[in-house]
C-alpha cells in the first residue's frame, strides 16, 4: 500500500506538470481540445492525491509499523477513532492532508465551472495546479510520509524492519475536538487558494468586470467559515485540554491562523464596494493575495522554526521551501499587477464620510491594522534580530493593548455600517436609525456596571454589544413588518421569508450577532478568578459562590492509558450542585501525562477544575480551580456565526411576482398609456439599501 | 478631494493611536532571547532585562523543593541552573530531556530564576523522541527521527 501511495503521488506530480504546461499552452493557442485536456489533467491530479491520502489512511488503520511515519504517530492500543486524526498529526502527513483538502477544492471548482468562462478557467487551472505542484514537491521529494524502516541485514543488504508497536499519538491530541480542529483550519487555509487563483487569473487574463468577485464570493465564504470554526475549535481545545484556564494566548501558531481570517474578513466586506460601486479594485486584489500569502506563512511558521512556539513542529529544512514558495508567489503577483494595473482602475470616488463606503473603508483599515499588529508581534523576534541584532519577543500585553481597542472599534462599525446609506447618509436618518439602539446599549452598560462588571473596556463593550444587537433586530423588524403587512403572516415567519429573500444580507446580520455574543464572552476575562490548593480527601476549597469538597481519589486502567481521578462534590449555599471528576492520565507508549479538565459550564460562568498533580513537597494532590465568567458565550457565538455564514451561502429564494395596484393616474397624464398594475419582484422588498 | 482628506486624517489618528499602544505594549512585555552560552557574557544594564532561554532539561536534574523547582538546562554544551518559582503547575510535557523555554531573570550568581516554563514536547504534533527506541532506524533521515 505504501508503494501504491507513493506512486499515486508521483503520478499526481507528473499530471500536475502537464496541467500547468498544457494549461499555459492552451492559454496561448486557445485550442479547445488543449484547454479540455489541461483541465482533465487537473482532475487527474486531484484524484491521484486522494488515492495517495487514502493509502496513508489505510496504513494507519491497519497498523503498518514498517512505515516510519505510522510508527511515529500511532500504536496498536490507540482507539480506531484516533487513528484517523493521527494521519495528519505529523509534518509529512499534515502536508499530504493539505494537498488532499486543496484537491477537493480544486476538483469542485474545475467541475463546477467545466465548460464555462472559457476566458478565465484555463488561467485558474494553471494557478491552482501550480499551488498543488508546490505541495506535491513537498509530498514526493521533501517530506514523504511513505518512508519505510530498514535495517542492514546479512551482507549489508537493507531489509524491511517492521516495528512491533508504534510510539503512539501525542496525548494532547487524543481528544475528540483535535480530530476536527485541524481539518477545519486546514480547510480554511487551503480554501483561500480558490479566491486567490481567481483573482490572479482575472488579473493575468484581464478578465473584464467584477465577474471573478461574483464567482469567488461563495468559495471565500466557505473558506472563511472553516477558518472561523477552526480557530474557535482550537481555542476550545486549548481551554478544555491544556488546563491553564484560558483559551487564547497569542501564541505564534494561533496568530498564524488569525491573520488570514482578519484579511479574509476585510475582503468579504470590501468586495461589496467593488460590486456596488466599482471601487477598491486594486485593494481587493491585494487583499486576496495577502490572505493567501498569510495562509502559506501560517503553514510555514509552524514548520520553519523561525519563531518559538509551544505548537511548532520540529525545526526542519522544510521552512526554506515555504519561504521560497512565498517569495515566488509574491513576485508573480507583483509582476502581474504591475503589468495589468490599468485594468483595475476605480469607477467611483468616496463621496462622504457618513456613507456605507467610508464605514467599509474604516472596517478594512482597522482589520488590516490588526493583522499588521499581530504579524509584527509574531515576527518581532525575527524583525528585531534583523534590525537591532538581538532577538526580542513581545507577549500578550502587546497584543491585548492594540487589539482590544481595535475589536471595540470594529464592533462599533458592525452596528453603524449596515445602516449607513451608500454614497451619503443624512443626519436625520442617522438619528432615526441609531437613536434607540444607542439608548438601549447605554441602559445595558449601566446595568452591567450596577451588577459589578466594572472595567472601562467591558462597559464600552456592553454598550456596543447592546447597540449592535438592537440595530440588527431593528433591521429584521423593519423588513419583516413590510412583508407582514403585505402577506398577513406573523412577524417570525415574515422574518424567515425576509432572510431567505436576501440570504447574504440577513445571513450577514446573523454573523454580526454571533460576533456580538463572542465579544460578550470576551468581556468575562477581566473577572476571572482562580485558586490553587493542596487537598486531601475531606478538604474544602471556596471559590466565588462555590464550595468544593474533595471526596476521594481512584485510579482507572485503560488499554492506552492509566488515570488518576479526583471526585469533587461542588455545592453552592449549602446545596449540593454536582460532582466533578478532574483526571490525570498517563500514556505509557510515549511516557507522557495529560490533564483532563472537569468543566461545569453555564451561561453565567464556567467552574473549571484541574487536577494539577501531586505536590513535590508533601505528595498531596494539588487542585487548581478557576471561575471564568461568560466563556460559554464565545462558543455559542461561534455556533451563531457558522449558522449565519451557512444562511448567507444559501441561494436567494426566487423572486415571487405580486400584483400591486397602481396609484390612480392624475388628469395631467391621462393621455399617456397606463398599465393597470406593475409587477414588483418581492425579493427586492424592502427597498432599503443593501 | 475633501472627503479623501477627512478620511486620511481619520485613518492617521487611528494608526498613530494604535502605534502608540503597540509601543507601550511592546515596552511592557518585551523579552530578550539568549542562548545559554550567551548569558554569562552579558554585562551592565543588559543583565536587568527579562530573558527567554531555550534548552533541554538535563536528565535527572529536576528537583522539587519547597516553593520552587530546580533543574538544569543544557544547550550548546553549556549548562544553566534554573529555579522555577512560578505559581502555575509545570506543564505535563516538562520532564527529563524535554525541549524547554524558560522566561525570567538572570541572577548575578549564574542562576536563572524563571517565572514561566514552557516545555515543548518536541511539539504539539510531533511524537516525543523516545529514548532507546527499538533497534532499527528510519531508512532516511526524517524530521521525526531527529534528536533534540
Amino acid at each position: 500500500m505504501d508503494l501504491f501511495g507513493s506512486y499515486a503521488l508521483l503520478l499526481a506530480f507528473l499530471c500536475m506538470l502537464y496541467a500547468v504546461g498544457g494549461g499555459i499552452a492552451a492559454i496561448i493557442t486557445r485550442r479547445p481540445l488543449l484547454i479540455k485536456s489541461a483541465r482533465n489533467a487537473g482532475f487527474a491530479v486531484c484524484a491521484l492525491v486522494w488515492l495517495g491520502f487514502g493509502s496513508l489512511l489505510y496504513l494507519f488503520l491497519t497498523d503498518d509499523f514498517s512505515m516510519a511515519y505510522v510508527s511515529a504517530h500511532s500504536n496498536r492500543n490507540l482507539a480506531t477513532f484516533y487513528k484517523i486524526p493521527a494521519v495528519w498529526s505529523g509534518q509529512e502527513g499534515s502536508l499530504l492532508f493539505w494537498s488532499f483538502l486543496l484537491s477537493i477544492y480544486v476538483f469542485s471548482v474545475l467541475f463546477t465551472y467545466r465548460g464555462k468562462h472559457p476566458e478565465l478557467m484555463p488561467y485558474v487551472g494553471v494557478v491552482t495546479a501550480s499551488v498543488q505542484g508546490f505541495f506535491l514537491i513537498l509530498n514526493n521529494f521533501i517530506a514523504s510520509p511513505f518512508q519505510i524502516f530498514a535495517a542492514p541485514g546479512a551482507g549489508g543488504v537493507m531489509h524491511l524492519a517492521t516495528q512491533a508497536d508504534g510510539r503512539g499519538l501525542n496525548p494532547l491530541l487524543q481528544y475528540p475536538e483535535m480530530s476536527i480542529h485541524p481539518p477545519m483550519l486546514y480547510s480554511g487555509y487551503t480554501g483561500f487558494t480558490i479566491p486567490f487563483a481567481f483573482a490572479l487569473a482575472a488579473l493575468l487574463g484581464r478578465y473584464p468586470g467584477e465577474k471573478w468577485i461574483h464567482l469567488t464570493r461563495r468559495w471565500t465564504m466557505i473558506a472563511w467559515c472553516f477558518q472561523s470554526i477552526g480557530i474557535l475549535l482550537g481555542a476550545h481545545w486549548a481551554y478544555a485540554v491544556l488546563g491553564w484556564g484560558g483559551y487564547w494566548g497569542w501564541d505564534p501558531v494561533e496568530n498564524a491562523s488569525l491573520m488570514p481570517w482578519l484579511t479574509g474578513t476585510a475582503f468579504l466586506h470590501s468586495v461589496m464596494m467593488q460590486e456596488k460601486r466599482g471601487m477598491m479594485r486594486v485593494w481587493n486584489v491585494w487583499l486576496v493575495f495577502s490572505t493567501f500569502f498569510l495562509c502559506i506563512l501560517g503553514t510555514s511558521l509552524t514548520r520553519s522554526g523561525a519563531v518559538n512556539s509551544v505548537h511548532a513542529f520540529a525545526e526542519s529544512k522544510i521552512g526554506h521551501w515555504f519561504w521560497s514558495f512565498l517569495v515566488i508567489c509574491i513576485v508573480v503577483c507583483l509582476v502581474a499587477y504591475l503589468k495589468n494595473r490599468d485594468y483595475l482602475r476605480s469607477d467611483n470616488q468616496l463621496d462622504s464620510m457618513l456613507s456605507r463606503e467610508s464605514s467599509f473603508l474604516f472596517n478594512n483599515l482597522i482589520l488590516l491594522v490588526a493583522c499588521v499588529a499581530v504579524l509584527s508581534g509574531t515576527l518581532f523576534p525575527v524583525l528585531s534580530e534583523a534590525v537591532r541584532g538581538s532577538k526580542i519577543s513581545v507577549g500578550p500585553p502587546f497584543f491585548n493593548l492594540v487589539n482590544v481597542p481595535i475589536g471595540l472599534f470594529l464592533l462599533f462599525l458592525t452596528g453603524v455600517g449596515p445602516l449607513l446609506a451608500w454614497r451619503k447618509t443624512s443626519t436625520e436618518s442617522m438619528r432615526r436609525n441609531f437613536g434607540w439602539p444607542l439608548v438601549g446599549g447605554a441602559v445595558g452598560a449601566v446595568l452591567a456596571v450596577a451588577f459589578g462588571l466594572r472595567n472601562p473596556y467591558v462597559t464600552i463593550c456592553v454598550l456596543l454589544s447592546g447597540f449592535v444587537t438592537l440595530t440588527v433586530l431593528s433591521e429584521f423588524y423593519r423588513g419583516s413588518r413590510v412583508i407582514s403587512a403585505r402577506t398577513g403572516s406573523n412577524l417570525f415567519s415574515s422574518a424567515a421569508q425576509l432572510t431567505m429573500r436576501n440570504t447574504r444580507r440577513y445571513g450577514g446580520y446573523v454573523v454580526h450577532f454571533g460576533m456580538v455574543l463572542i465579544f460578550i464572552g470576551l468581556c468575562g476575562t477581566p473577572f476571572n478568578k482562580d485558586r490553587q490548593m493542596e487537598m486531601n480527601p475531606g478538604s474544602v476549597m471556596a471559590l466565588g459562590p462555590y464550595t468544593l469538597h474533595l471526596q476521594n481519589f481512584d485510579t482507572d486502567q485503560q488499554p492506552n492509558y492509566s488515570s488518576e481521578r479526583a471526585t469533587i462534590d461542588v455545592d453552592r449555599g449549602g446545596k449540593s450542585l454536582m460532582m466533578l471528576y478532574p483526571q490525570r492520565r498517563f500514556y505509557p507508549s510515549n511516557e507522557e501525562s495529560g490533564t483532563m479538565v472537569a468543566i461545569s459550564s453555564t451561561l453565567k460562568e464556567d467552574l473549571y477544575v484541574v487536577y494539577a498533580g501531586r505536590s513535590p513537597d508533601t505528595n498531596m494532590p494539588v487542585i487548581h480551580a478557576y471561575l471564568n465568567p461568560l466563556v460559554k458565550w464565545i462558543w455559542l457565538g461561534g455556533v451563531v456565526v457558522v449558522f449565519g455564514t451557512i444562511l448567507a451561502l444559501l441561494p436567494n429564494r426566487q423572486a415571487v411576482l405580486v400584483v400591486r395596484p397602481v396609484a390612480e393616474t392624475s388628469p395631467a397624464v391621462q393621455g399617456q398609456q397606463t398599465v393597470p398594475a406593475t409587477y414588483t419582484a418581492r425579493s427586492q422588498l424592502p427597498t432599503s439599501h443593501d | 478631494m475633501k472627503t479623501k482628506v477627512k478620511f486620511a486624517i481619520g485613518a492617521g489618528i487611528i494608526i498613530v493611536t494604535l502605534s502608540c499602544l503597540a509601543w507601550v505594549g511592546a515596552e511592557q512585555s518585551k523579552t530578550y532571547y539568549h542562548t545559554i552560552a550567551e548569558l554569562p557574557t552579558l554585562t551592565g544594564s543588559a543583565l536587568n532585562q527579562r530573558f527567554r532561554v531555550g534548552g533541554d532539561v538535563k536528565g535527572g536534574s529536576i528537583q522539587h523543593m519547597s516553593g520552587r523547582v530546580d533543574f538544569t538546562l543544557v544547550g550548546e554544551g553549556k549548562a544553566l541552573p534554573v529555579s522555577y518559582v512560578g505559581t502555575d503547575p509545570l506543564p505535563d510535557t516538562f520532564k527529563d530531556g524535554a525541549q524547554c523555554l524558560v522566561e525570567g531573570k538572570y541572577m548575578p550568581d549564574g542562576r536563572f530564576v524563571a517565572e514561566m516554563v514552557q516545555a515543548k514536547c518536541a511539539s504539539k504534533y510531533e511524537a516525543a523522541p523516545t529514548q532507546g527506541a527499538p533497534g532499527a532506524n528510519p531508512s532516511s533521515s526524517s524530521p521525526n527521527a531527529k534528536s533534540y
